[in-house]
């Protein structure tokens, strides 16, 4: 990358408006996805991400608008409705979890389809454009979308400095804080409308299709670096911004190259690195721990060879 | 959760609070707990003085787990009435800490020991405000009584199981309250750390604290505990070891199969108080203390969680 | 024979071959599996391309079908690796290798008449065009016979390792014990998942496959609890979501995959809700019901165990119950009376009740249930 990338950023008006816009959109999603990745909720994320396509088309059908804000209004009812299916599923039903997942996104995304297909023949017309949603379109992306981003994205992170402690506690241990009298299903529901907005805002630069893998990578990737919640809620941040950066300009190097899959192809790559390389958790390191302890059980000092700092690990 | 605001509830605590005996630190009566309609509690009455060490104890499914949480309000109550130092839950919160089971969270969680602890002080904090000076002196003084002050800034996942416990029951000392409830404190834990957590345990009850701890090895019971609670699903027997720690009430409480250890296996904790006790009918196997109650195959139905 | 009706009867031959090997998906937990397996089958058709450089080529399925199996060995040895938990290992993988596939098509989209968008939602109604000839003879839609070869080989399959499956699914530990090697049942399992996501990619997607795969299993098991039951009732709604949504996606001019996956959905909901023993209109009638009953055996087992204490007078007073039992003071009297006419208790004065002899012998067989 180097100069070229950063001159072109602070030189080209598109270029910064779509850098921009994509560089929040992973930050927000880095960061927010920290939590579902701890809750283990890294498929909501795909589930709610499908889900919202019904509400994006609707909100058009409803408005005629394409504004974004109303497209996101939409987006994020839809994922809400969705998330209470699936919690009413698992709560009221035998059928388990993944299944009711399952269910939810392809079945809202045929809805979906179905939506959009009755739009494309209505006279109107207009729909042109509404399924960048599916892969996403950064160069799409106006000013007053990135604006959109950032500031509501601003607010969801101030929420989450917030209430920063509830949120810790809710990912650890939510029935602990529940006999000290903290609100906790408040505070679930809190969490997952910040996710769901965090998903909904990254849908017109990445998609629906992958946006879910903006939610977990960065965050899975941070999570090999560092053992304190704070670090990695700010390196999944920065990690997904620079993914988002990078995907916006990678993708204008040339014609075709889809923004979101390049983002999503950034971030895997991430996510590959650090689960080698990152110290003390990457495999590599295991590997030459590994080695080591047997070099030197061959050389005979047994008194070196304990391994004391094997960590116990929980059931 | 719904009975705080119910009338009748103040008459009702001042009957309680009424005579010469000082108020029990915990009163439960008539607590139903179902699941799904099918009872996993029937109909129990208890009452447990300020000052006191209590076991809970029962086969396998008898809704010992069940028990605690319905009093800690995590679970509805079906029917009845829980009064904690004569008062609603709601209003006592901060002189109940709890300790769940270890296995319960996810040990690989990005966080240190001492921020473990440091969840016990959110409650009193309220909202917005993060843990200052005060509370951390506080976490360094609770992880100091349980012996692992060298491990504050570790990471959690590199803790054996008993430190782990360990470092729960800080979590819970530093709420600083005056009822405690553990959820088997001593599963899967090495002999010093039960030991440890003993001495805690002990050092609570005997400045006034009540101890209220689902237990699993029975041959313990006498040397740890001073009251004990018999369970299966309903209430076999509730007050003071001596009397109600029977080999009758035992055999009530498991169905005849008693899985109980006349012995105590060389090295593991004191406990030999009980050893004219039972042993015929105790199942083979049951000889590493704290894994007895295990595999029992009680007649109870319903979860224990 | 007409489009209308051979696109049916692709829809219908996808529906089927899709619900067979669901039955075990959301049997086993890994519904999420197919949705991981759908996407990234196209990685494989992609690079298989680029070897045999033909669409039609049958390299292309054995490509995809590895990609399908690679996508889980990958997911799992994530998983094994302790540095990630299953649900984050399935989200990473699938989107990476798709989004390779994807990126691979936007650059080569001259070269194959591949496009995404055909890929992600299908288009079963342009399925009947690409004919099988052989010899001058049409045959019949492609995908017609291949989704055909696929629901024999899953019925085929199923039959066959019916028993293995169905240990394996219920009690893998106890399937090891016997011999049955859980590795080799799971991959080929896994391998007919991906044969299966490949040919019903073609005409309805990879995104509604899921829908078909997960949604009539997972309804049908809201419907019975057997497990032969299970799998002919999936089947049997699959078909009728297939055709329900061909014809309203006919009627409506819309998309035929979407409808019909929007038609699985429809069915779900409405067993949650009217299935007669597991819906939930079926819980709250149940649970109205039992309510009455199960308090009245909650007073006997009370009185019961109050009976010959010192709080007796106070326990088994009419008015301390409502309080205690926190009983409105209407559903208390419902409930007293009915003890009294099955003859559990009986009233003593206006307002202490007592435990009959039947009554303390239902309450003692009640309490050790």
């Amino acid at each position: 990358m180097g100069d070229g990338f950063l001159s072109a950023l602070l030189t080209d008006p598109t270029l910064r408006v779509v850098g921009l816009g994509a560089g929040a959109v992973g930050a927000l999603a880095g960061a927010l996805g920290c939590f579902a990745l701890l809750r283990r909720q890294s498929l909501l994320g795909d589930a709610v991400s499908h889900a919202a396509l019904p509400g994006i088309v609707l909100a058009f059908l409803l408005t005629g608008s394409r504004a974004t804000p109303v497209l996101v209004l939409g987006a994020a009812f839809a994922g809400w409705m969705g998330t209470l299916f699936v919690m009413a599923v698992v709560r009221h039903s035998r059928v388990p979890e993944d299944s009711a997942l399952g269910i939810l996104l392809s079945v809202f995304f045929g809805a979906g389809l179905v939506l959009l297909t009755y739009l494309q023949r209505t006279p109107t017309a207009a729909q042109a454009g509404l399924d960048t949603f599916l892969f996403g379109q950064a160069a799409t992306l106006l000013i007053q979308d990135v604006i959109l981003v950032v500031g509501v994205g601003a607010v969801a992170i101030l929420l989450l400095a917030l209430f920063w402690k509830e949120m810790k506690l809710l990912c650890f241990d939510g029935e602990y804080g529940r006999v000290q009298g903290i609100p906790m299903n408040r505070m679930d529901v809190l969490l997952t409308s910040l996710l769901v907005v965090a998903i909904v805002l990254g849908l017109q630069t990445v998609g629906v299709v992958l946006m879910s893998a903006l939610v977990v990578a960065p965050a899975a990737a941070a999570r090999q670096w560092t053992d304190s919640l704070g670090v990695m809620v700010l390196l999944a941040g920065v990690l997904g911004g620079l993914a988002g950066v990078g995907g916006a300009w990678v993708s204008t190097l040339g014609d075709g190259i889809p923004t979101g899959p390049t983002i999503v192809l950034l971030a895997s790559a991430v996510v590959v690195v650090s689960i080698l390389a990152a110290p003390r958790r990457g495999i590599l390191w295991d590997r030459i721990r590994l080695r080591r302890t047997r070099a030197r059980l061959r050389s005979g000092s047994p008194g070196s060879a304990l391994p004391g700092d094997t960590p116990g690990g929980g059931v | 959760m719904t009975e705080e605001g119910r009338a009748g509830s103040a008459e009702r605590h001042l009957l309680d609070g009424a005579g010469d005996a000082p108020v029990p630190a915990l009163s439960v009566d008539d607590l139903t707990v179902a699941y799904r309609e099918q009872p996993v509690l029937w109909d129990v009455d208890l009452r447990i003085p300020q000052g006191s060490a209590t076991a809970i104890v029962g086969p396998n499914g008898a809704g010992k787990t069940t028990l605690i949480r319905a009093i800690l309000g995590l679970i509805p109550r079906a029917a009845g009435r829980v009064r904690i130092l004569g008062r609603p839950l709601e209003e006592v919160r901060r002189e109940v800490a709890y300790v769940p089971q270890r296995g319960s969270v996810d040990w690989d969680f990005p966080t240190s020991v001492e921020d473990v602890v440091l969840m016990g002080t959110y409650g009193r904090l309220g909202w917005f405000r993060r843990p200052g000076a005060q509370e951390r002196e506080a976490a360094r003084r609770a992880l100091e009584r349980v012996e692992m002050s060298a491990f504050a800034d570790r990471q959690i996942s590199e803790l054996s199981g008993g430190q782990q416990q360990r470092v729960f029951l800080a979590r819970a000392l530093v709420q600083d309250a005056r009822v405690h409830f553990l959820d088997e404190p001593f599963q899967g834990v090495d002999a010093r750390t039960e030991r440890a957590i003993m001495g805690v345990l002990h050092e609570l009850r005997d400045r006034g604290d009540t101890v209220v701890a689902v237990h699993h090895s029975l041959q313990t019971v006498p040397d740890y505990f001073d009251r004990v609670i018999l369970l299966n699903v309903r209430l076999i027997a509730a007050g003071e070891v001596e009397t109600v720690f029977t080999e009758e009430n035992l055999r009530v409480a498991y169905g005849g199969r008693i899985p109980y250890v006349a012995a105590p296996p060389a090295g593991e904790g004191p406990g030999g108080g009980g050893s004219g006790m039972g042993g015929d009918d105790g199942i083979p196997g049951g000889a590493t203390g704290g894994a007895t109650g295990r595999d029992m195959p009680g007649n109870a139905k319903g979860g224990g969680h | 024979m007409p489009l209308h009706l051979e696109i049916q009867l692709l829809a219908v031959v996808v529906a089927a071959a899709c619900a067979l090997p669901g039955v075990f998906l959301v049997l086993r937990r890994v519904s999420l599996i197919s949705d991981a397996i759908s996407h990234s089958v196209l990685l494989g058709i992609v690079l298989a391309f680029f070897w045999v450089r033909d669409l039609t080529h049958p390299a292309l399925v054995v490509g995809a079908t590895a990609t399908g199996i690679l996508t889980v060995v990958l997911v799992e040895a994530l998983h094994r690796s302790g540095r990630v938990k299953e649900d984050a290992a399935i989200a990473l993988v699938f989107p990476a290798l798709f989004s390779l596939a994807v990126l691979l098509i936007a650059r080569y989209a001259g070269q194959m008449h591949l496009d995404v968008h055909s890929v992600l939602l299908g288009e079963i109604a342009l399925s009947p065009f690409r004919r099988w000839e052989m010899g001058g003879v049409d045959l019949g839609p492609r995908t017609l016979w291949m989704m055909g070869g696929i629901l024999v080989l899953n019925a085929a399959a199923i039959l066959i390792l019916w028993k293995e499956l169905k240990l394996s699914t219920f009690d893998p530990a106890l399937a090891a014990a016997l011999g049955f090697s859980p590795v080799v049942l799971h991959y080929s399992f896994m391998a007919l998942v991906s044969v299966t996501a490949v040919g019903a990619f073609d005409a309805v997607g990879s995104i509604l496959v899921v829908a078909l795969m997960i949604a009539p299993p997972a309804t049908a098991w809201l419907l019975t609890d057997r497990l032969t039951h299970m799998v002919g009732l999936s089947v049997l709604l699959a078909v009728s979501a297939a055709l329900s949504g061909f014809w309203g996606a006919w009627i409506l001019d819309v998309s035929i995959a979407g409808a019909m996956a929007t038609m699985t959905g429809v069915g779900f909901v409405l067993a949650f809700f009217l299935a007669p023993d597991r819906g939930v209109l079926a819980g709250i009638r149940r649970r109205t019901r039992q309510r009455v009953e199960f308090a009245g055996m909650l007073l006997a087992v009370h009185l019961l165990n109050h009976e010959g204490t010192l709080d007796e007078v106070q326990e088994t007073r009419i008015d301390h119950l409502q309080q205690h039992l926190r009983w409105s003071p209407d559903f208390a009297r419902r409930v007293i009376n009915r003890a009294e006419r099955v003859g559990w208790v009986r009233r003593e004065g206006s307002e202490r009740l007592r435990l009959t002899p039947l009554g303390r012998e239902t309450a003692r067989v009640g309490m050790t249930r």
